[in-house]
């Protein structure tokens, strides 16, 4: 690959403002944490979880497109396998969410378990060295099969060589089984497991869809910004846009079916153990945050994406997925938030400046491997098949 | 209406290109009433004689609409209106659970308005139509690529119009008659 040589540079200069922004903000809430570490870790566990849920989600896609296939793919699938290579960096930022553990989770404090019987009864799965296990075996799945899924696709560009995408089709079927049982108990460990009392066998599959939600938005609008490279370029059209639109159309229904079937039983059964999730939610100024996010992440997003010309106009397309992408935070901040605040809505500006800090760096890294490989798988079979066809 | 005996001038051609660069060509040289046909989907070839816009998003979205509150209304009407039941002590207007039936009514009007609203756009069933007239139209389901210029388009000319579709490589042009 030959880049041109201004592109590049911006692209370096934009990993160091963004490196730089991040390293200030965490600064900033380092020095937060020295006041009120409760208040830092409850910000933080929002901004990690808004963040892992997008390399989570570039995770699904490409499983899922080297499954199907579809010439949408292609265009972003350097971007997804660059997002999953941010990882290992997810590793390290998930250590302040262990030394938060006895402030985040109820389970964690010993002096809680020993009075509350439901936590005793609890305890064999809801303890410190199994919470960190598990934590560790998610991501041991997740390095080593996004390895694997980076390592032979950076091989078949060097070498065209139908076996490579033989191989990368077997692994993506179990690799998207695994994909669907780690997010399931990681959501339970992480996000449930705040409200020990309460649970939704629904839960998992929220996250899922909400992960590939936010990374199809993610992609998205940085496929838009990075459209005017070189060879990336050559694979975009409105068509493609308008491919990824209507995944984007999809999910976005997914996440409010998802949503609102975990909503609609919980309703109707109406149980002491479950509905307080829900009042605790829509009561004590949080309604307005639901009703933002039936709003802006499902109705206007939903109503805006159905037009054939917002999905063909990439500027426009990545607007929407920018907001969405926004709404997301909302939602994880909406469903982790009022597990600390039951009864009145509760804004710190920690709660803003963790997911920049997280974000600043996370985007530093994801940028530092976009760079490193061509932004186009070269030799796929089936990709120069769809450039033929134009399908 | 008054009939001529000529339907239409059929130009015949072998590949979807040749096709798709001759209707380009006649849709630039004026024509409008044409239609073609392929044995398979051609990308771009609806564009290319100037057929744009369909009436289908307008009519699901129609349909979509009146399912959507038809649904809830129906509902509505049975559990608040006709014949209110206390169940569990929950309001009679449990709009969350009116919810799910709401969504399938509204998939399945607008699945039927697409439906009927598509066959309805292309007069289907149609029993008669004179391009089956001509003998070698049935090539037009193997591997054939035909493009038909109507008698009714105002720039349409016997002589002209043969000669400007023989110009455009077709492999032959077939008078279609009525």
């Amino acid at each position: 690959m030959s880049p041109s040589e201004p592109p590049r540079l911006r692209m370096d200069e934009l990993q160091q403002r963004s490196l730089l922004i991040g390293g200030l903000a965490l600064a900033v809430c380092a020095a937060g944490w020295f006041f009120s570490p409760q208040q830092f870790f409850r910000s933080y566990l929002v901004a990690y979880l808004f963040w892992i849920g997008i390399p989570l989600g570039c995770f699904a896609i490409v499983m899922l497109h080297h499954l199907v296939g579809g010439g949408w793919g292609f265009v972003i699938q350097r971007l997804l396998e660059a997002g999953i290579r941010t990882f290992p960096l997810m590793v390290l930022l998930f250590i302040p969410v262990l030394f938060g553990v006895r402030d985040l989770y109820v389970w964690a404090r010993p002096d809680e378990v020993t009075t509350e019987a439901f936590l005793r009864q609890k305890d064999l799965y809801l303890n410190v060295p199994f919470f960190v296990t598990r934590t560790i075996i998610y991501f041991a799945v997740w390095i080593s099969v996004g390895y694997f899924l980076n390592r032979w696709s950076l091989e078949q560009d060097r070498i065209a060589e139908g076996g490579l995408t033989q191989r990368l089709q077997s692994l993506s079927g179990p690799g998207l089984v695994l994909y669907g049982l780690t997010v399931t108990f990681a959501s339970i460990d992480w996000i449930m497991s705040l409200e020990p009392r309460w649970y939704s066998t629904i839960y998992g599959m929220i996250f899922m869809v909400s992960f590939v939600l936010a990374a199809f938005a993610f992609v998205i609008a940085v496929a838009f910004f990075l459209s005017g490279l070189e060879p990336l370029s050559n694979a975009v059209s409105p068509d493609r846009f308008q491919d990824l639109g209507n995944l984007l159309l999809a999910f976005v229904m997914f996440w409010a079916y998802m949503a609102f079937s975990q909503f609609l039983l919980v309703w109707v059964e109406n149980l002491a153990q479950e509905i307080p999730w829900y009042l605790h939610r829509t009561t004590g100024s949080w309604e307005w945050v639901a009703l933002s996010l039936i709003l802006f992440q499902f109705s206007l997003p939903f109503v805006l994406l159905l037009s054939r010309a917002t999905k063909r106009r990439a500027g426009i397309l990545s607007i929407v997925a920018i907001g969405i992408l926004f709404m997301h935070w909302v939602d994880l901040f909406w469903m982790v938030t009022p597990a600390f605040y039951p009864s009145r809505f509760h804004f710190h500006w920690m709660d803003i400046i963790a997911p920049i800090g997280v974000g600043g760096i996370w985007i530093g890294v994801f940028l530092g491997q976009l760079k490193e490989r061509s932004l186009l798988p070269l030799h796929d079979p089936r990709f120069s098949q769809t450039q033929e066809q134009g399908a | 209406m008054n009939r001529t005996p000529v339907y239409g001038l059929m130009a015949e051609f072998t590949n979807p290109e040749a096709l798709l660069a001759g209707a380009r060509r006649a849709y630039a040289e004026g024509f409008r009433r044409m239609d073609a046909f392929t044995p398979f989907p051609v990308e771009g070839l609806a564009e290319a004689i100037g057929f744009h816009k369909t009436g289908i998003p307008l009519i699901v979205l129609i349909g979509g609409i009146i399912g959507c509150v038809g649904g809830f209304y129906l509902q509505y009407w049975i559990s608040v209106i006709d014949y209110p039941i206390n169940v569990g002590g929950r309001p009679l207007n449990s709009w969350p659970s009116f919810i799910p039936v709401t969504f399938e009514l509204t998939v399945l009007i607008a699945a039927l308005f697409a439906l009927f609203g598509l066959l309805a756009l292309n007069r289907l069933p149609m029993p008669y139509h004179p391009v089956f007239n001509l003998e070698r139209f049935e090539l037009a389901s193997r591997n054939r690529f035909f493009l038909c210029i109507e008698a009714t388009d105002p720039k349409f000319d016997d002589e002209a119009t043969r000669r400007f579709l023989e110009s455009v490589k077709s492999q032959g042009v077939y008078q279609v008659e009525h």
